[in-house]
């Protein structure tokens, strides 16, 4: 056993190849068999991803799901930062630049709206669970947005350490709502053109779900909503900690 | 060879990477502000002058449709290494955070995508799971 899991461990990425692999194809068969091809196979793969994430990380009580057990360590290097944001490069391949400069305002005033609206609802809800001062606010708004600009407002305005948790938390339900969410929705809200996926991206921000939910949905929106959604980390960070806390300091004094 | 193509897809991504981070700390914020669109970006226009000029034939061409072809299996291990743990016991407040977010956001994107030229929607896709067992 000891041998098994040393050598899992030392070819990670070889296990995650072969693990992910095999969550395809249990992806496509259940697509075939359960919804006749209507859910997408890779949707399906996503769903189970999550699934096992959220059994891995009951068992092993780690941060990071599957990847938490040592032999299956290889699985956050394949899904991590590095590459999926290489993998997401490589869909532009073929895009034509035309489409995307014709969407720009909309993707554009998408981003500003997005972060606006997640701020404004983050810290409604905070306030209807009785947080009162402007720091905790403005960093649960924040997460509200994505799980990283809760932690960096959290930090740059002071907030305590409980309520930067809570934002994190915030942030990482909107990111798994997006993904499981994205294909059921999408044909209510139009997303089967270049243009909506522009605005998706700008308007729901969180990258690891609108990477996950565009795959799931239809593979050629991913370069057009990550083209925006890339923005929107960094346009929360900007107005987190300023205008937005200065603003809810503002309202709330203090 | 296939690895020129996988080289300018790196060299378009680390430059649009750094180019992201200059922004973000000129902007004085910790965070990189568009890296990855600006790579995007980067990689449109380089490979439609390379090929406009011959300079990229069909085997460096598979270095980039390699990784794209890669993309959903990357989402997958991405979607197995999350904390779903963490946002499932994060508690009502986080949870009712996140959905309200989530739900105002796909509620708003019929009224951004109005603005300006309307989209013109994809071709259907035809059988997708066959065609993404191909990819694979």
């Amino acid at each position: 056993m000891d041998q098994f899991t040393s050598v899992m461990a030392d070819n990670g990425l070889l296990v995650a190849f072969a693990v992910v692999g095999t969550l395809m194809l249990a992806g496509g068969w259940l697509s075939r068999k359960l919804t006749r091809g209507r859910l997408q196979g890779s949707a399906i793969a996503i769903l189970l991803g999550l699934v096992l994430a959220y059994w891995g990380g009951t068992v092993t009580d780690g941060q990071h799901g599957l990847a938490d057990f040592a032999a299956l360590s290889g699985l956050s290097l394949m899904g991590g930062a590095m590459l999926r944001d290489f993998a997401i490069v490589s869909t532009a391949y073929g895009v034509d630049l035309k489409v995307i400069r014709r969407a720009g305002l909309s993707g554009g005033l998408s981003i500003l709206l997005g972060v606006l609206l997640s701020f404004v609802v983050g810290a409604v809800v905070a306030a209807l669970f009785g947080y009162t001062d402007a720091r905790s606010l403005a960093t649960i708004g924040a997460g509200a947005a994505t799980y990283i600009v809760g932690p960096v407002t959290g930090t740059a305005v002071g907030a305590s350490s409980d309520v930067i948790a809570l934002s994190v938390a915030a942030g990482l339900v909107k990111s798994v709502v997006v993904m499981v969410g994205t294909p059921l929705i999408a044909p209510l809200i139009g997303l089967n053109n270049p243009k909506s996926a522009m605005a998706f991206g700008g308007l729901l921000g969180t990258t690891s779900g609108v990477a996950g939910g565009l795959a799931a949905t239809d593979k050629r929106l991913v370069p057009y909503g990550a083209m925006t959604a890339t923005f929107y980390t960094g346009v929360g960070c900007l107005l987190g900690p300023s205008l937005f806390y200065v603003v809810l300091r503002a309202i709330v004094g203090g | 060879m296939v690895i020129y193509g996988v080289a300018a897809l790196a060299v378009c991504m680390l430059a649009g990477t750094l180019l992201g981070e200059l922004l973000g700390t000129a902007l004085g914020v910790d965070a990189n502000v568009g890296g990855v669109g600006f790579a995007m970006i980067l990689l449109i226009l380089v490979t439609h002058q390379l090929r406009r000029r011959d300079k990229f034939p069909e085997a460096s061409e598979q270095g980039v449709l390699f990784w794209s072809a890669m993309y959903i299996p990357i989402v997958v291990a991405m979607a197995s290494a999350q904390n779903v743990v963490k946002a499932v016991t994060g508690g009502p407040m986080a949870i009712l955070a996140g959905l309200g977010a989530t739900a105002l956001g796909f509620a708003v994107v019929p009224a951004m995508a109005r603005i300006g030229e309307p989209g013109e929607p994809l071709e259907p896709l035809t059988t997708p799971t066959s065609d993404e067992k191909q990819k694979a």
